[in-house]
């Protein structure tokens, strides 16, 4: 596809995805469209290192921060969302500092670096839980609910609206996906998950380019926390944070597609279904089942499909066309 | 524009640099040379920031740059080539070049790094195509895509580690041509790591050796082509094989 059509495409894509809620309303499926929106973006945020091979099992823990940090100020202090979101991110972002920084600065990397961010998302978990005087611990957490300015609280009753933030947001994780895939920062960074010498003898500053992408990784994935707080108005430490949410992302990212911008967003399509389809179809008797499912599919996935199903399918066509183009060739030539 | 004085790196008991000093002039092609594990590669380690040394003081254009870190000693121009090439592979032949273009030089533009890329790929002869990859290219093609990287980030002075190790002897001569040039062109003063004597102390304007991690003998070719020292040393002590040896190297270094 040329620039334009690709561009053209991506118009018609969103003005119907726009357009949507306005035709259809059935609340149940806009609320798991919402549900795919909001965690597509958390997936999105997650693969921004992990394309680079920065695995990291934390991303629970910036997530549970986004949604503890932004319901807390809101219920204690009264601090609306539009200023507790950002805060929560900073918080994240800070915190995302001060593991990164020490991990990249004595080279942690590999399953060093997983485990130290699988302990991360541990601790988050484990604070929220044990700070059960403000956090209502394992029971969970439910904001205020506003009664004059909604708008102010950041709450909304119809599934429209949080149709179209969490549209927003998921979008601009795709643009900032884009943003970062065209920058030269991506080849630093794709240069360090190779070689980490070589790049620093090609003049990367190789702390500094792994600080920059998991700070924009982990203020999103706060962001996506948030969000996701706001909109279900009830949160509890193993839905936002921990390992379990963790993994939930390596999963759906590796799934979908690690390395082409709507990957995660296929992953995030494809886990929702199986867990809302399990939880229909076999109800309580089922509860842990998709757990189990993404385990095996895991590793199913990292052995025959490690560019995901995305990946895979998008690579397929590539090949296609270029033989389908070299068939043209060829005829042009016999022709002539 | 070099002086590196009383350098040191332990490894735990072993010093494999003990006090070494020397100094490179702007211009020069200083040839390293000295057996396996003489230390060659640890110096180039301590120029590069790669590691940091144990003592001794590195003065780069006035500036010590002992113990910098790797980016901001390339970003003060001193640029660097592996002794095995170490490419991006999931980066295109151009993409390799063009992100030496944009960190290494410090100025982080894009449009220059692209122009650097180009010279520097032009230099080395290889194709300035965006799209080639890296899969496609041979041991030579490795070598001038690293010489290449280090060009981009527009050294003053270039550190070439072994870079004829695994070439036939008509990509070697011109390897050394090469460095020729680059001096010759660009102005970029040179020291040259090499286990193969021969062709290097034909294109060196002096040569240094060390072993053990001790400079035994520095000079012009010539002179360190005759030191009994680097004879015993560097070709061994067997009487004949070291003269014949010695013998070559004299012949090639065109005494």
């Amino acid at each position: 596809m040329t620039g334009q059509g690709r561009l053209a495409a991506w118009a018609v894509g969103l003005a119907a995805l726009v357009a949507l809620p306005f035709v259809y309303r059935d609340p149940y499926h806009l609320h798991i469209l919402v549900l795919i929106l909001i965690w597509s973006f958390a997936y999105t945020s997650w693969s921004m290192m992990g394309r680079f091979g920065l695995v990291s099992l934390g991303h629970g823990g910036f997530m549970g921060i986004g949604a503890y940090v932004t319901a807390l100020l809101w219920n204690h202090l009264g601090l609306s969302p539009w200023i507790g979101i950002p805060v929560s991110m900073v918080a994240a972002g800070a915190l995302a500092l001060v593991v990164g920084y020490p991990c990249f600065r004595f080279r942690i990397t590999g399953h060093y670096f997983v485990l130290v961010t699988l302990a991360l998302s541990g601790i988050v978990l484990q604070v929220i839980t044990a700070t059960r005087d403000y956090t209502g611990g394992s029971l969970g957490y439910t904001p205020n609910r506003a009664t004059t300015n909604k708008l102010l609280a950041l709450q909304f009753d119809d599934k429209t609206t949080w149709y179209l933030i969490a549209l927003a947001v998921w979008l601009a994780g795709i643009v900032v996906w884009h943003l970062i895939d065209r920058s030269m920062s991506r080849y630093a960074l794709e240069a360090i998950s190779e070689d980490e010498d070589a790049a620093a003898a090609a003049g990367v500053d190789v702390t500094a380019e792994k600080l920059k992408i998991t700070l924009i990784s982990a203020l999103m994935t706060a962001l996506a926390g948030a969000i996701y707080c706001q909109y279900q108005m009830f949160i509890t430490p193993d839905t936002v944070s921990g390992i379990a949410v963790s993994l939930q992302m390596v999963f759906a990212a590796i799934v979908g597609g690690l390395f082409v911008s709507l990957g995660p967003t296929v992953g995030a399509i494809i886990t929702i279904l199986l867990a809302e389809t399990l939880r229909i179809g076999f109800g309580t008797k089922a509860v842990g089942w998709d757990n189990l499912v993404y385990g095996v599919l895991l590793v199913l996935f990292i052995i025959f499909l490690p560019k995901g199903i995305l990946g895979s399918v998008l690579d397929r066509l590539k090949s296609q066309r270029k033989v389908s183009r070299t068939h043209e060739q060829e005829a042009v030539k016999i022709a002539r | 524009m070099l002086e590196v004085s009383g350098l040191v790196k332990r490894f735990g008991g072993f010093k494999a640099v003990n006090n070494v000093s020397f100094r490179v002039d702007q211009g020069e092609i200083l040839g390293l040379i000295g057996p396996n594990g003489s230390g060659k590669s640890t110096i180039f380690n301590m120029l590069s920031g790669t590691l940091p040394p144990t003592s001794g003081s590195i003065l780069f254009a006035g500036h010590e740059i002992a113990g910098l870190a790797p980016h901001r000693i390339i970003n003060r121009g001193i640029g660097r080539t592996f002794q095995i090439p170490r490419p991006f592979r999931k980066l295109t032949i151009f993409e390799n070049v063009a992100l030496a273009g944009f960190y290494g030089q410090g100025r982080h533009s894009r449009v220059k790094a692209e122009e650097a890329a180009e010279r520097a790929l032009a230099m080395v002869g290889l194709p300035t195509d965006r799209h080639a990859s890296v899969d496609g290219l041979g041991a030579a093609g490795l070598k001038k895509l690293e010489l290449a990287k280090a060009l981009a980030t527009a050294p003053k002075l270039l550190l070439a580690d072994e870079s004829l190790g695994g070439l036939d002897e008509a990509e070697m001569d011109q390897a050394a041509e090469m460095l020729r040039k680059i001096r010759d062109e660009l102005g970029i003063t040179i020291i040259w790591v090499e286990h193969i004597m021969g062709v290097l102390m034909r294109v060196v304007d002096r040569v240094m050796v060390l072993d053990h991690g001790e400079k035994i003998s520095e000079g012009l070719p010539s002179a360190v082509a005759s030191d009994p020292r680097v004879i015993e040393v560097y070709l061994g002590t067997d009487a004949e094989t070291t003269q014949a040896a010695a013998a070559e190297a004299r012949r090639r270094a065109g005494v």
